[in-house]
């Protein structure tokens, strides 16, 4: 009778999550869970409507993200206990679209004595023969010692591939005397050399030394470190979450980890432990040297490319042999306080994944959101050759703008009143420059953007705008983000940055295109088609639901006109977790 | 060939010159450690107090200093509780406001930190950085309705300073 009770409530949850659709009107919802009697309040006010996050609690890192028959995986960090960080598992969820996830069980726990005391991140990689295998790191003490375990799929015909065993081989990799084993973790996909031996490569330090640990194997199971790093670089700190992988310079299809040749490009990205953000460089890398150089022009260190300026970490790629593409996952944390995500019951959410390619010009990557995530495109607005002249805003109307994808197309007439970039300010501190130059402060060219989850009375709002300034017989175009006056709530706790980063753009065609996902308590822009892209997490009090506005702005002297701009209400995917 | 007590005797000095020198290494890690630290006195007093810090590496101080943040904010509460008792209505509501700040204080920021400090630092020094900032919504949430109690105000000052000091020594493991 119990059961009956319990699955007449939940369809009738279904039923009114279904009613409100676009922007859901309730702001509490009560989770009963179907294997526990235990329920937990989630407050919906701040959750997002399109994106990857579990009904509660505390998530972190994406896990070993993959493609097997059919399916897409994610696996990621996960609390069960709480909304924040600890006891942590490997949640699993699977999707077919990359848009619509299903929630399985939990595919890794402590259960064994390699891993205790936590199943921390890790990779998959699709062996010969079209078999999983995960690499991750486990933690066997309270010290939180770090060592690399493999799990495999326990039914390879299970085409969710719920139940993972981890054998009693393991752990496979431990740190040796030259290693610090509090700094030992996070196994990347391996990719196979010429000589038929597997690779992985896996994050640490030494003192203030990132390093890139390299080693090998010929059978998977027995890993010996090379003598010499993948890559490591001074002064950087330790490295999480290593992301190693071939592009292509011939075209915009993804490659298999272990691609070569000439028309390959390797990237490594690292993510800094000390600045909470991420940086890669483009290089070279052989099997038979088995050593990554990057390129002479690239900046390798904490001023370096970033996947994203913003709230974006311990990403993690794969390749997807459907759609030959190499797609990326990224984690961004909640910006609000500890008591906030305690009281709300959530906190962390996964972006949307995006592809990688390599921008035409070879100096950089090029991220896009995955094309799946247009499906979620419903009613669209559209506006054309719409001039804004200093101080004028236009807004967009039609949609829901707290949960919607807005591409515009600005242009202008010259480039003349480009302020002057200020010889002092730090070329590679962007975020600074933006936080002294915000929306509000007038521009020669710049700055324009759109304002978006801004309240009627523009109390509460948070700009994304390009800014011009005139450097050294060139131009630089400054892409921010702007979290300050994001909110009315008491600021105390709450983290509200200007992110910012530079466009490398030629401004011949005196254009620049602007992508911004927005969904209630995140927006993620791309500037000029995913040469810059910044994500940023806020926390409106007004500009929520119904009473969040989207506006079209310019405050520079050099009049500006909306070429075209289109935004849609994004839809909810029929299922997220649940 | 030295006589047993001779022996014996040399092995004494020798192990008290290694357990001297150990400990000035140890007070030289807590100075050098404190330095780094926003509060130096405040550092030094609070790691030389506790029992294990003459043989702790840094990690350990850093524990040593979420314990203190522990204790504090354990106090803090045990005031707030006493104060609710006093029932006057135009402290309640920002009473109420202190005690959830540092509910979470304890099950949230110092659980994280005690649990990520050695192996994962950065959400140890996240969360820490994270008291500091509560301690300080705890003194706000008196503002324009009436003089936070003394009690409360004195012991949200040294939450907010121990939490900051555990936060610079945590950045060392970064």
């Amino acid at each position: 009778m119990r059961l009956h009770v319990k699955f007449l409530y939940v369809f009738l949850s279904s039923i009114a999550v279904i009613l409100f659709n676009n922007g859901a009107q309730a702001s509490h919802e009560v989770h009963t869970e179907l294997k526990s009697s235990t329920a937990v309040t989630v407050r919906r006010v701040h959750r997002t409507g399109y994106h990857f996050q579990p009904l509660k609690n505390w998530i972190n890192d994406p896990n070993g993200p993959m493609y097997y028959n059919g399916y897409y995986h994610l696996f990621y960090q996960y609390n069960p206990k709480g909304a924040i960080w600890g006891n942590i598992v490997w949640a699993h969820s699977v999707s077919k679209d990359l848009i619509k996830w299903e929630r399985l069980e939990h595919a890794i726990y402590p259960s064994k004595p390699f891993d205790k005391y936590g199943c921390w991140s890790g990779s998959a990689t699709i062996l010969p023969g079209n078999k999983p295998i995960i690499l991750y790191t486990g933690i066997i003490d309270k010290k939180n010692t770090q060592v690399q375990n493999y799990a495999v799929p326990a039914n390879l015909s299970d085409p969710y591939l719920r139940k993972w065993v981890k054998p009693d081989n393991n752990p496979l990799i431990v740190a040796d005397i030259s290693i610090n084993k509090t700094a030992f973790r996070d196994p990347t996909t391996a990719w196979k050399g010429t000589d038929g031996n597997w690779r992985i490569s896996i994050g640490g330090r030494r003192k203030n030394r990132g390093i890139a640990y390299l080693y090998r194997s010929k059978d998977f199971k027995h890993w010996v470190k090379a003598k010499h790093a993948l890559h490591t670089k001074s002064g950087t700190g330790n490295w999480e979450c290593p992301d190693f992988f071939p592009v292509s310079v011939s075209d915009n299809n993804g490659l298999d980890t272990s691609a070569k040749g000439s028309h390959v490009k390797h990237v490594l990205k690292v993510s800094l432990d000390v600045t909470r953000y991420e940086y890669y460089t483009l290089g070279t890398y052989s099997t038979e040297v088995d050593k990554y150089i990057p390129d002479k022009n690239m900046v390798d260190g904490w001023n370096g490319l970033r996947y994203d300026y913003g709230n974006f970490y311990a990403s993690k790629s794969f390749f997807d042999p459907k759609t030959n593409r190499r797609i990326l996952w990224g984690w961004a944390n909640e910006s609000d306080s500890t008591i906030d995500d305690i009281k709300k019951g959530w906190a962390g959410i996964q972006l949307i994944p995006r592809t990688i390619v390599l921008d035409p010009s070879g100096k950089q990557l090029l991220l896009w959101p995955v094309k799946e995530v247009e499906t979620l495109r419903g009613k669209g607005v559209e506006l054309r050759n719409k001039k804004l002249v200093k101080g004028q805003k236009i807004e967009i109307k039609g949609i829901t703008v707290e949960q919607a994808d807005v591409e515009v197309i600005f242009s202008f007439d010259s480039l003349d009143k480009a302020e002057p970039f200020d010889p002092k300010w730090d070329r590679y501190d962007a975020q600074k420059i933006c936080s002294v130059k915000g929306s509000t402060v007038q521009g020669g060219l710049g700055p324009f953007g759109l304002l978006t989850l801004a309240s009627k009375e523009l109390e509460e709002y948070t700009p994304v705008f390009f800014r011009v300034f005139k450097h050294q017989n060139k131009h630089l175009v400054l892409l921010c983000s702007d979290a300050s006056r994001s909110s009315l709530e008491n600021a105390t706790g709450t983290y509200r940055p200007s992110f910012a980063g530079f466009v490398d753009v030629d401004l011949t065609s005196k254009k620049l295109s602007l992508r911004s996902l927005i969904d209630h308590s995140v927006v993620e822009s791309f500037g000029e088609r995913g040469k810059t892209c910044i994500t940023s997490r806020v926390y409106p009090s007004k500009a929520i639901y119904r009473n969040a506005h989207l506006y079209a702005f310019n405050n520079g002297s050099e009049s500006i006109k909306i070429e075209t701009l289109k935004a849609w209400s994004m839809r909810k995917p029929q299922q997220m977790n649940q | 060939m030295l006589r047993k007590t001779e022996k014996m005797k040399i092995q004494l000095i020798s192990l008290i010159m290694v357990f001297a020198l150990h400990t000035m290494a140890s007070q030289n890690l807590i100075e050098t450690t404190c330095k780094s630290t926003p509060n130096y006195h405040l550092c030094a007093t609070t790691l030389k107090a506790s029992p294990g810090s003459s043989t702790a590496d840094v990690a350990d101080l850093g524990l040593i200093m979420v314990a203190a943040v522990k204790a504090k904010s354990r106090e803090a509460l045990s005031t707030i509780h006493k104060l609710r008792r006093r029932r006057q209505p135009k402290l309640s509501q920002a009473l109420q406001w202190c005690a959830e700040v540092y509910k979470a204080v304890f099950e949230g920021d110092v659980a994280v930190a005690e649990q990520a400090l050695r192996g994962n630092p950065k959400f140890a020094e996240t969360a820490m950085a994270g008291v500091a900032l509560e301690a300080d919504t705890c003194e706000d949430a008196f503002e324009g309705v009436v003089v936070p109690p003394p009690a409360l105000s004195g012991v949200n000052k040294v939450v907010h300073e121990l939490a900051l000091v555990a936060r610079a020594i945590i950045r060392n493991l970064l």
